[in-house]
């Protein structure tokens, strides 16, 4: 992350997203991984927070469809997902109809385009 | 000075609401003062008396000197922690502090908001905070808090105790049906299980009915010391204790969604109050949307957990059930102006004195109340509250 080593933690992560690179952070002083993006680790208050780039598979912890008249758009699906490195992200699975999604489902991430920014979603790995 | 040398050193003496339902026409502040009025001179006690002071609000940073200007008071002690709707519970432990060692006498705890009525309602002030307060990690997902963090939630709670929404659906009825004995209530049509179920759908599993109301509504109250509070004009409901968890700020950080800093606060405060949840009358619990007494109840140990669902089956709740929760209908359907914990506490106090007339619960001696707040149960802050028989 040498090109986008300037300003926070928080700055640095939207930085690689829009670059197409989807990054959460591992503490070499406590060995755990990081989400959200942080300056001191959460688990060990060390400063060793290093960027890596997840395998982007995980696991709906919990799920909810919010209901949305159709003319706003309709019904989404907003989920809360444990990545494989033991961090956890809300987020939302697409590729099938919110109400199908459930927890437990293995899912993997990809990321998109949304009103401009660059946004980490997920489908269900059987959609792959 | 330990928690539990605290126990009982302090009273709430006086209580008041106002504005409550619909305010029209009536700003945050002056429901706010005609709350904090009628509380003081419950007590018994003139404005001039207060001299400690605990509030805080949604909007305004410096909430207290707003406050302090209206009401004309000048505070040897402020207390202006915000952690949500469970401020008003916690707050609880600063005024004891405060009163134990002697900087003030007579603590103001009070609340008010006109967000149902005023022209920058709900809707406004919710996008005004997400610009000041961001959430730069679940907003762009565009979660409809706060219904949709505590559904999340629920369906955890579903997914691994089977929780039906038929439980979180007699939680909804239970409050209706205590809010049909309160005169006070807001929302006091009849409402059974198949309403609720059938209800239009906010964010799954909850329909509207498993939401808190929004309402307008002020509330104060009015705590002094153990020694004074007995020649004051009221029965004293006395504070055996409080304590607060504070473990996350957004549902993403919640480390186990079936588990809320609940756990924390009502084993310390069970600990200092050296009692057991098997001595309670009844729980006033906020209950900003459904799941939330579901998992209040096993959190604080009235019931193990997981089995939040089945404890309130058959109007186990309701009046006339085992347990009373939520006397005066609850955030559900009494009454919820955006922070609901001060309103939990009042109905404590008023069912401990008895006069809570058609609602009243008879023999009501102690009182578990446990506040919410934040997005996803960030904060819980727990008080038992007990009539002098219990000291
Ligand atoms: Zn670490």
């Amino acid at each position: 992350m040498q090109e986008n080593d300037r300003g926070g933690a928080e700055f640095q992560y939207h930085n690689a997203l829009r670059e197409g690179r989807f990054v959460i952070q591992h503490c070499d002083g406590c060995g755990l991984h990081v989400f959200f993006p942080r300056v001191v680790c959460p688990h060990c208050a060390g400063t060793s927070l290093r960027w890596v780039e997840p395998s982007g598979t995980g696991v709906v912890y919990s799920t909810t469809t919010v209901r949305q008249r159709a003319e706003k758009g309709g019904d989404y699906d907003v989920s809360l997902i444990d990545l494989d490195e033991g961090v956890r992200m809300m987020s939302r699975v697409e590729g099938l109809p919110p109400g199908e999604v459930r927890i437990g489902m293995r899912v993997r991430a990809r990321i998109i385009e949304e009103e401009g920014t660059a946004l980490v979603v997920f489908v269900a790995e059987e959609q792959q | 000075m330990s928690l539990e040398e605290l126990r009982g050193k302090a009273a709430i003496v006086g209580v008041g609401t106002a504005g409550c339902g619909e305010a029209h026409g009536m700003t945050d502040l002056e429901i706010l003062s005609q709350a904090a009025r009628a509380a003081v001179e419950d007590a018994g006690l003139e404005m001039r008396d207060v001299d400690g002071l605990c509030t805080a609000n949604m909007g305004a940073a410096l909430w207290p000197l707003n406050v302090v200007e209206q009401l004309g008071i000048r505070p040897r002690f402020v207390e202006g922690t915000n952690i949500g709707g469970s401020a008003f519970v916690a707050h609880q432990l600063q005024a004891m502090l405060a009163l134990a060692a002697g900087i003030c006498d007579v603590v103001l705890v009070c609340y008010g908001s006109t967000q149902r009525t005023s022209p920058f309602g709900r809707k406004e002030r919710t996008e005004a905070r997400n610009v000041l307060d961001p959430s730069p990690y679940e907003s762009p997902y565009r979660p409809f808090n706060p219904p949709s963090s505590y559904a999340l939630i629920a369906a955890r709670h579903m997914y691994e105790y089977g929780t039906t929404r038929r439980h979180l659906a007699e939680v909804a009825v239970a409050a209706r049906q205590w809010a049909q004995l309160n005169p006070e209530a807001f929302a006091r049509e009849p409402l059974d299980i198949e309403t609720v179920l059938n209800a239009r759908m906010i964010s799954d599993p909850f329909t509207k009915h498993d939401c808190c109301l929004v309402t307008d509504g002020a509330a104060a109250y009015v705590m002094t010391r153990a020694d004074r509070a007995k020649d004051l004009r009221r029965k004293p409901a006395y504070v055996l204790s409080n304590a607060t968890g504070v473990w996350h700020r957004t549902v993403s950080g919640m480390q186990d969604l079936t588990v809320s800093p609940t756990r924390e606060s009502a084993e310390r405060a069970f600990a200092a109050a050296r009692l057991t949840p098997a001595d309670v009358d009844m729980a006033q619990i906020y209950d900003a949307f459904s799941i939330n007494t579901i998992m209040a109840l096993e959190d604080m140990g009235i019931c193990p957990k997981g089995e939040g669902g089945p404890f309130v089956e058959d109007g186990a709740i309701a009046p006339g059930g085992r347990f009373p929760v939520n006397t005066n209908g609850g955030g559900l359907s009494c009454v919820h102006p955006n922070m609901y914990g001060a309103f939990a506490t009042i109905e404590a106090v008023r069912q401990l004195r008895g006069e809570c007339g058609e609602r009243q619960v008879q023999g009501t001696n102690t009182v578990v109340v446990n506040g919410n707040g934040g997005n996803s149960m960030a904060s819980q802050s727990t008080s038992l509250l007990a009539t002098a028989d219990v000291l």
